[in-house]
């Protein structure tokens, strides 16, 4: 059922209306859902699995039979305290589990078992860097609950509204799945983006999770509302659903925006409902016409005990926190000299940085480097081919040796730069590579000058020029040798010897 | 009696839990109801000024299992008792 009441629903208007009006502020807060990856279900012994057969991974428990009783994952639970910790929450000393009551098929037991007023973790905060600033986003609680299955609609169409019947499938449900609420203090859609970004880095990092929004174990609603800057009057809110890439999240927000802004200027009213993002045209739409009413009816589940955690069980699991992006950042700036641009740039992207320490396992002499290449010529085939790092079929040390060969004088940076384009579609070893392709550099002296005189003696006239007091002829003697040698003479050395021999 | 619970009370949980019913039904369950909660409120008489809120009945708590993979159960034993299946998975009616 869409809502076609509102006739706002037009982008090009939305667009134009939000980005020139300066008057309002927006206000964004958002609701992650974080799948864990642990080995097992939150309540049941049911292996976690995705893109298995329907219903293989499935038990009384997950399917809800009458009669079967959840028990906690202590790894599950733990994994929640670690996040609650990374995101500077308190831990609650006591903790319980309630039953979320709505009647929907994705769950078999019409509940979720989720957290209600004691949730594991509450009170934090995330730093996201802006660039040029940093924003603090608070963090209001951080709890543990279930996820649901998943629903097939039937018909060529996949719409639920189209379908004819729909299958469930309850392999999923169950999965441990964690809950990330921030205070409406996010300025901006791209605020909302970076915060993301910042929180999904600190998930890789913290490894509790694969983090893959298109699998879905990273998902995120948005409540957003914009008000007139300066008025203590705050806005009705929608909440965005459907968010489930970082740029569908700014462009969304952005549309959203703009919408609520074309409706206060043209004296309309912003109601309070939930919408969906379509990638396809652009825009939100409502799901349901009239108001949700979230009514859950929430009550401590009678099949759960309470959890007490005690301050031994905390600082156990704070110990296990490994280092977090902005503590690795100062590392890389204390420890190898890198620029604070650098450090921040690698320590954003987990899987980056890993690939970084692994090069540096192998040759540490150089890292600025090594971050060269990864943020240079790597980042740029890497986003050309739209892979991640760990897609790519060059391995960390190979690339290490790379910059070795570079810095042993053993290849031009320009011969280095086709070495590494053949690397990254083969996934060779450079120093084959340049074995296989006489590709070393020419540092022999001997080797050279032979070279060299015979270029001097074809060019009389560059070597006059050169001798008449015009410098720069020496740089089209140098071109001469590197053509000759098909770029493999050392050209500060090639240089060196042509000033000595015409001086 | 007859304050505890209405008519729209029943008709709303009625709705959150997607059960059709007629005005007549309605009245009566209405009245079953107020019954049974004015029966239950009894419990109320109890002086709970000084107890913390139960969670649980039991006074125990941290009953964690550790993260140990254990058989589901068989595919066709999943679905044996679903009215309806197909496709691998437990058919739904339609969803308005």
């Amino acid at each position: 059922m869409e809502d076609n009441t509102e006739n706002l629903d037009n982008l090009s208007n939305a667009e134009s209306a939000g980005k020139a009006d300066e008057r309002f502020e927006t206000i964004i807060g958002l609701e992650t859902h974080v799948e864990l990856s642990t080995k097992t279900k939150m309540f049941c012994g049911c292996r976690l699995s995705f893109g298995e057969k329907p219903n293989s991974n499935t038990c009384p428990v997950c399917l809800g039979h009458p009669g079967s009783l959840p028990v906690v994952n202590k790894k599950a639970v733990e994994y929640a305290m670690k996040i609650a910790l990374a995101l500077n929450c308190r831990i609650n000393e006591y903790t319980i589990f309630h039953r979320k009551n709505y009647f929907y098929p994705d769950m078999t037991k019409n509940y979720q078992i989720s957290q209600f007023d004691i949730p594991i973790g509450v009170g934090g905060f995330v730093d996201v860097n802006m660039g040029d600033y940093v924003r603090r986003v608070g963090i209001t609680r951080v709890h543990m609950e279930e996820d649901a299955g998943k629903l097939v609609h039937s018909g060529t169409t996949g719409r639920i509204s189209e379908a004819d019947y729909s299958i469930g499938d309850f392999n999923r449900a169950g999965t441990p799945l964690i809950e990330i609420v921030t205070e409406p203090e996010i300025k901006s859609p791209l605020e909302a983006k970076q915060y993301m970004i910042t929180l999904r880095n600190i998930l890789l990092y913290l490894d509790v999770s694969d983090c893959s929004m298109e699998e879905g174990s990273l998902r995120c609603d948005a409540n957003i509302s914009v008000k007139l800057k300066g008025s203590d009057k705050l806005g009705t809110r929608a909440e965005i659903k459907n968010l489930n890439s970082f740029k569908f999240i700014q462009k969304a927000l952005e549309y959203e925006v703009g919408r609520q802004i074309s409706l206060i200027n043209s004296g309309k009213k912003v109601i309070q409902q939930t919408r969906h993002y379509d990638d396809k045209t652009q825009s939100t739409k409502a799901l349901r016409s009239k108001e949700e009413a979230h009514d859950y009816r929430y009550f401590p589940d009678p099949d759960l005990v309470p959890i007490n955690i005690n301050e031994s069980w905390i600082k156990e699991v704070r110990d296990s926190i490994p280092e977090l992006p902005n503590q690795k950042e100062q590392r890389y700036n204390d420890k190898f000299g890198l620029s604070d641009y650098d450090s921040s740039l690698l320590a954003s992207d987990f899987e980056i940085s890993c690939y970084f320490e692994k090069a540096l396992a192998s040759y540490d002499s150089n890292a600025k480097g090594i971050c060269n290449w990864l943020m240079g010529d790597f980042s740029a085939f890497l986003n050309k081919d739209q892979i991640s790092i760990n897609e790519s079929k060059i391995k960390p040390e190979h690339l290490a040796g790379l910059v070795k060969l570079i810095d042993d004088g053993k290849i031009s940076s320009k011969i280095a730069k086709s070495v590494f384009e053949e690397m990254y579609l083969k996934g060779t070893d450079p120093n084959e590579i340049i074995k296989e392709k006489g590709l070393e550099q020419i540092s022999d002296e001997h080797e050279l000058e032979s070279i060299i005189k015979e270029v001097i003696n074809n060019n009389p006239d560059a070597v006059n020029q050169y001798k008449s007091g015009k410098v720069k002829a020496i740089g089209f003697l140098v071109g001469q040798v590197m053509q000759k040698t098909k770029g493999k003479a050392n050209p500060t050395l090639v240089n060196e010897i042509i000033i000595k021999k015409l001086s | 009696m007859g304050k505890r619970i209405n008519k729209e009370d029943v008709a709303h949980i009625a709705n959150l839990s997607e059960i059709e019913y007629s005005e007549d039904e309605i009245d009566e369950i209405t009245v079953q109801l107020d019954k049974i909660i004015d029966h239950v409120a009894k419990i109320s008489e109890v002086d709970t000024s000084k107890v913390s809120p139960t969670s649980h009945v039991l006074n125990i708590s941290n009953v964690l299992r550790e993260d140990n993979p254990r058989q589901s159960i068989e595919h066709k034993e999943a679905l044996k008792n679903a009215p309806e299946s197909s496709d691998d998975g437990f058919k739904i009616p339609k969803i308005d």
